[in-house]
């Protein structure tokens, strides 16, 4: 029942249109580089949201029971756990800083009362374990109940401790630090199917890891050129295929995605395919190998296609077919007549990312001024909309947005002249089963939920 | 395409042509921004996707940590005061330990995420 737009909708629902539900964040207008967001994901269930910033800090929310006193609002977000998952460093041996900005968070899949994520920074990879205790032992015998160590010699009676129930209490720990296996910066982190080795992605090396193990990695990818004169082309993302847990696939800034199986050979510099649309050369400009580069890539639920993101579009490949993606959809094409400006001010550089609705009929990704974008496969409607304070009321619908590129700016319509671009949406995320969006606008988090009538 | 148009009648009609050729040629558009930025920076290194340009984005060193620790404490004028008092008052009185020196804010401040101030 996943569906797209407002005014209209898709999915054998005429009535479907996004509303309002929350958001979390200060209003002032003087945002701290810290509390930036730099990354947000729901977990299998999406029970959890979790929520990454420049701070190296980590906020989960959580989803409240649904009451019956409220039957048509669903349930809300809010604050499950937060804490500092990343330090800022200082690598001596080269003088480079090690900012503390969580690049992502992945969450595993729930396998007891506890839940798992891994989180990463530039350098180090931290698997966190987010717990709750709501119960504590009393009657202990060598201790009081203060915590003072009792005289041995003054006990008499032995007793055994009870448990009592205590307001709840959500611990988050590190239980593993996986560090020192990347010289470059890294940019995605997947969990495999096989729900014990993860694959990490730098610039230009992939490693892959076992959960349990943080002394040794393998390196499965090393695009490295013997002299770095020669270098052309970095990794820009990397994901494992949702159920073979021996592929995965790359994306390259020259707008390449190439697939590789583990089972062909240990190092994985040959490609077993490799996604590229054939490019009309007479067309080609300065800015064409940079808006090409792809800033995201993602598997399909069903596993059968991929979406990957470049500058000014999303692009949905078959995995079957190489040679060119099946479906190509427009995010802000009036852009490429501001491309001069936009490299100017390093916007061109910006990678956003891209994300499936839980049935994979529809897709979402981020542009500037605060708005956001989504395309419907099946009926290919796409709607604009816009994440401001301005239209949070509770269960307020969001009114499609449109960007005039022509002459006569009709009323309600914003010219492409007049776009904020340091208001940027770069991460979103699509609950796994339900229509509800996060959407994160710099240093609040949005989150919208389809109406029901 | 850039090329000046002529003056008076023959310019109107110039520029129908120009509008009727960007109908034609989407990607106009995007030539005529890169002989924008060309006008602007001549010095411009012709292959951006290079190696020098992947190489400035791999490299962002500083000299030593003495250079780090200065560009730290520049930016820590612009952002949130620490949560905790000012420990900037060891000076010449003792030896300094750790636990005198400030702290970097973004440990003790708490995300404004998780806080009530905004929310909905």
């Amino acid at each position: 029942m996943a569906g797209v737009a407002g005014g209209g909708g898709v999915g054998g629902s005429n009535d479907f249109q996004w509303c309002f539900s929350q958001v979390k964040g200060a209003i002032d207008e003087d945002v701290a580089e810290a509390d930036i967001i730099s990354t947000v994901e729901f977990n299998y269930s999406g029970d959890l949201l979790a929520t990454g910033d420049k701070g190296g800090r980590v906020v989960i929310f959580q989803r409240e029971q649904e009451s019956k006193s409220r039957p048509y609002s669903r349930g809300e977000y809010n604050v499950y756990s937060t804490f500092q998952s990343h330090e800022p460093e200082f690598d001596y041996l080269k003088s480079l800083e090690i900012e503390e900005k969580i690049n992502k968070i992945r969450w595993l899949p729930q396998q007891n009362a506890a839940h798992f994520l891994l989180s990463t920074n530039d350098k180090t990879i931290k698997l966190w374990k987010i717990s709750e205790r709501d119960k504590r032992a009393e009657g202990y015998n060598l201790k009081d109940e203060d915590g003072r160590l009792r005289d041995p010699f003054r006990i008499t009676a032995l007793r055994v401790p009870i448990l009592k129930p205590m307001d709840l209490m959500v611990e988050a720990s590190p239980r593993r630090i996986f560090a020192n296996a990347h010289t470059y910066h890294i940019n995605s982190i997947s969990v495999n199917s096989d729900h014990e080795t993860y694959l990490s992605a730098d610039d230009l090396r992939i490693n892959l890891w076992h959960l349990e193990i943080t002394d040794r990695s393998f390196n499965i990818v090393d695009i490295k050129p013997a002299n770095m004169e020669e270098l052309t082309e970095v990794i820009t993302a990397a994901e494992f295929h949702p159920h073979h847990c021996n592929v995965f696939v790359y994306s390259s800034s020259k707008g390449t995605i190439r697939l590789c199986d583990m089972r062909s050979s240990a190092l994985c510099d040959r490609h077993s395919k490799f996604f590229e649309e054939p490019e009309d050369p007479s067309s080609r400009s300065f800015f064409s190998e940079i808006i090409s580069s792809i800033s995201d890539v993602k598997f399909s639920h069903s596993g059968r296609y991929m979406m990957t993101r470049d500058y000014l579009s999303v692009k949905v490949w078959d995995l079957n077919m190489e040679n060119r993606p099946v479906e190509t959809y427009q995010v802000h094409e009036y852009l490429r007549s501001k491309l001069c400006s936009l490299y100017e001010n390093d916007c061109i550089f910006d990678k956003f990312e891209c994300c499936w609705n839980g049935s994979d009929s529809a897709i979402m990704t981020g542009s500037y001024n605060n708005f956001f974008r989504m395309f419907d496969r099946n009926t290919r409607r796409d709607v604009t909309l816009e994440a401001s304070r301005e239209s949070s009321k509770p269960r307020a619908v969001l009114k499609p947005r449109k960007v005039c590129t022509g002459g006569k700016r009709k009323k309600d319509e914003i010219s492409v002249d007049s776009l904020d671009f340091n208001k940027k949406i770069l991460h979103t995320a699509w609950h796994p089963m339900e229509n509800i969006i996060a959407v994160a606008a710099t240093n609040n988090l949005y989150i919208f939920q389809d109406k029901i009538n | 395409m850039a090329a000046a148009l002529g003056t008076g009648g023959r310019g109107q009609e110039a520029g129908q042509e120009k509008q009727a050729m960007q109908h034609k040629d989407p990607i106009a558009p995007e030539r005529a921004e890169e002989l924008k930025l060309k006008a602007k920076y001549p010095n411009l290194a012709q292959k951006p996707g290079g190696s020098d340009f992947l190489m400035k984005r791999l490299q962002k060193g500083y000299f030593d940590s003495g250079d780090y620790n200065m560009a730290k404490a520049k930016m820590k004028n612009k952002q949130l005061p620490s949560a905790g008092p000012d420990k900037n008052l060891v000076t010449g009185d003792h030896i300094p330990t750790p636990q005198d020196l400030p702290q970097r804010k973004s440990s003790l401040v708490t995300s404004k995420l998780a806080g009530t101030h905004g929310q909905v």
